[in-house]
């Protein structure tokens, strides 16, 4: 089995015996649930991130997709398995309408981010503004359908933290097979080569508009899922935690951290920063607030300048170079 | 509603003392850019600490306000030739996404620096000046002046760059950067001079904004976004477009938020910038090309 199928599937073997191999805790479980759907944000992002599509933006897919279905639940009575759908459509639509004129015209680099930029801020702004709908700033909670028992099909809401680990367990493993899939399409070389010349790539048939809206609608949908799966787990929304710059800046921080140009390594990049912020909370308990703020955002201007690779791929890189210095037998 | 109103006309004048200090900002970003080929995500952060120096020096050891706005003024514009020998220089030949977003790393750690060193409250200088007062119009004393010294430091930078010989040096390297080192400039003592000069601007909108506003560390999330939309819209590297970007961006703030709520004005900006990209992708005001 090639280890891009291998590694994923180990991992996830691994989760999903947690619970059953020791007695982890409702906190960390708790962890994990949240390194897995971050995870799967993350490489959502890294999906498009890759070929040098730089979005500061995906928080307002996420936002949309967060808000949307609780919204859809809270206001209109419809299930998640509906809102779902239709707030991941309107993520997509979001998309397009953002993604095609930019590509049209050939909105790249400084440009395309500070134009995603405003993308994500409009999202936050308007959620912000429409307080009698969103609650404001302040968040809104879905109307919770666990008071007859403790699990409600139709809501999508689990009182039980084991369920959301399978749940956001089977999420990543989609998340990380879809960035497989993507690795090895045609339209991986399609976008690679118009990363790194539009003109030379459009010559040789690659329609390069229609290759980055691809890639841009599938990384928002899943953006968007998973803020879908963040709401329905968390049970609340706050326009700063799922939507605005502050979000959009720390996916992108963690994808980097992790390593962009690898399969796992947007999950690593989730992996390590929760873990940073968790363990520095342990550590020097509440006393010294946004401590991790301050080491996360050093390590990030070292990460860029010293290690661009991010963490895996460094690591990664490393493997590659030793293995290629001993002689191979035949090729894997 | 009548169509003129004078509160409507009271908007419209905010809205032009408004883009008077967002002009300022815009520039120390718009230079940076036009001549480093970088953008400072961390340009607000940098305002906030400037507004923080004026307030410590002033609300709590008692310097002479003006003595407090030049040491603001002096410590950003250190900070900015710090930021690109440490930050900026190592990554100047790398990809130019990772530029923006090394400066990123930044603002997450000048903003969780102020929070560790001076809390999340909202902090003020206790001063209020009065108001202007023309008719039923009222006009803040400080946004006047402001604007005012916004529009004069503005004409002290547009004055340095076209009459002094490191100005045009600096318009020199914005131009061409693989020539200068062969006629004998060193482009890095020009790219410190060059942060040098953005942090000042950065410091002297600090002291106008810090008059108006409380300081606390997120306050760069609410000035960095606009300051980035008017400088992409004014065509980046444009001064000029930045300004009269400024301008427009201004009016919709303010403006739209008299019709309606505050966020919408700024809803209503962001999609007018998202629109322009569209229409203009080389900015509003640009000349063909950039």
């Amino acid at each position: 089995m090639p280890s891009d199928v291998l590694a994923p599937l180990a991992i996830a073997a691994g989760v999903a015996l947690l619970p059953v191999l020791t007695p982890i805790g409702e906190y960390h479980l708790h962890l994990v649930i949240l390194m897995l759907i971050w995870g799967f944000v993350y490489t959502a992002w890294s999906v498009m991130g890759r070929f040098g599509l730089v979005s500061l933006g995906h928080g307002a897919f996420m936002g949309i997709g967060a808000y949307g279905v609780t919204l859809l639940w809270n206001e209109v009575g419809l299930s998640p398995w509906l809102g779902g759908p239709i707030a991941i459509a309107a993520a997509a639509l979001f998309a397009v309408v953002i993604g095609w004129p930019c590509f049209r015209l050939r909105i790249t680099g400084h440009y395309f981010a500070l134009v995603t930029l405003a993308a994500t801020e409009i999202v936050r702004l308007v959620i912000v503004a429409l307080r009698d709908l969103t609650g404001g700033s302040l968040g809104t909670t879905p109307k919770t359908a666990l008071a007859e028992g403790p699990v409600a099909i139709a809501a999508l809401q689990f009182a039980a933290k084991e369920v959301w680990l399978y749940i956001a367990l089977a999420f990543w493993l989609a998340g990380v097979s879809v960035w497989r899939a993507v690795d090895r399409s045609m339209l991986r070389y399609a976008l690679e080569a118009a990363a790194q010349d539009e003109d030379a790539a459009a010559s040789i048939g690659v329609d390069v508009t229609r290759a980055k809206l691809a890639i841009t609608v599938l990384s928002a949908a899943l953006t968007a899922t998973g803020g879908i799966v963040y709401a329905q787990y968390q049970l609340y929304v706050a326009p700063e935690t799922v939507s605005g710059i502050a979000v959009s800046l720390q996916i992108v921080f963690a994808v980097i951290a992790g390593g962009m140009f690898v399969q796992l390594g947007p999950t690593v990049g989730a992996v390590f920063t929760l873990a940073l912020t968790e363990g520095l909370r342990v550590a020097i308990g509440h006393t010294i607030p946004s401590l991790d703020g301050l080491i996360y955002g050093l390590l990030l201007v070292l990460f860029i300048i010293y290690m661009p690779k991010g963490i895996l791929g460094q690591a990664l890189a490393l493997v590659g170079r030793r293995r290629a210095a001993r002689p191979r037998p035949a090729p894997a | 509603m009548a169509i003129f109103d004078v509160f409507l006309l009271e908007a419209v004048l905010n809205g032009l003392l408004f883009g008077g200090v967002l002009a300022l900002l815009a520039l120390g970003l718009n230079l940076i850019f036009g001549v480093i080929d970088v953008v400072w995500i961390c340009y607000a952060e940098l305002v906030m600490l400037g507004m923080y120096t004026v307030y410590f020096l002033y609300a709590v050891y008692g310097v002479p306000l003006l003595l407090a706005f030049a040491a603001a003024v002096l410590l950003v514009a250190a900070l900015g030739a710090l930021l690109h020998q440490l930050v900026i220089r190592p990554v100047l030949a790398s990809e130019p996404i990772n530029q923006l977003l090394v400066t990123g790393g930044v603002l997450f750690f000048l903003q969780a620096a102020a929070t560790v060193a001076f809390g999340i409250d909202f902090r003020n200088l206790g001063i209020s000046l009065p108001s202007l007062v023309v008719g039923e119009i009222f006009l803040p004393w400080s946004r006047i002046l402001a604007a005012g010294t916004a529009f004069l430091a503005m004409l002290g930078v547009l004055l340095f760059l076209r009459r002094t010989f490191l100005g045009t040096a600096i318009r020199a390297i914005a131009q061409d950067r693989q020539i200068m080192p062969l006629v004998g400039a060193d482009p890095n003592r020009l790219y410190l001079l060059t942060s040098a000069i953005g942090g000042g601007l950065a410091g002297l909108g600090a002291c106008l904004l810090v008059l108006q506003y409380d300081v606390h560390p997120a306050i760069g999330l609410s000035f960095g976004p606009i300051t980035f939309m008017i400088c992409v819209m004014g065509g980046l590297g444009n001064l000029v477009g930045g300004f009269l970007a400024a301008f427009v961006f201004a009016q919709f703030i303010s403006v739209g938020a008299f019709f309606f709520h505050v966020e919408w004005g700024y809803v209503m900006a962001f999609v007018f910038f998202v629109t322009v990209m569209f229409v203009r992708p080389q900015g509003l005001f640009a000349a063909s090309g950039r």
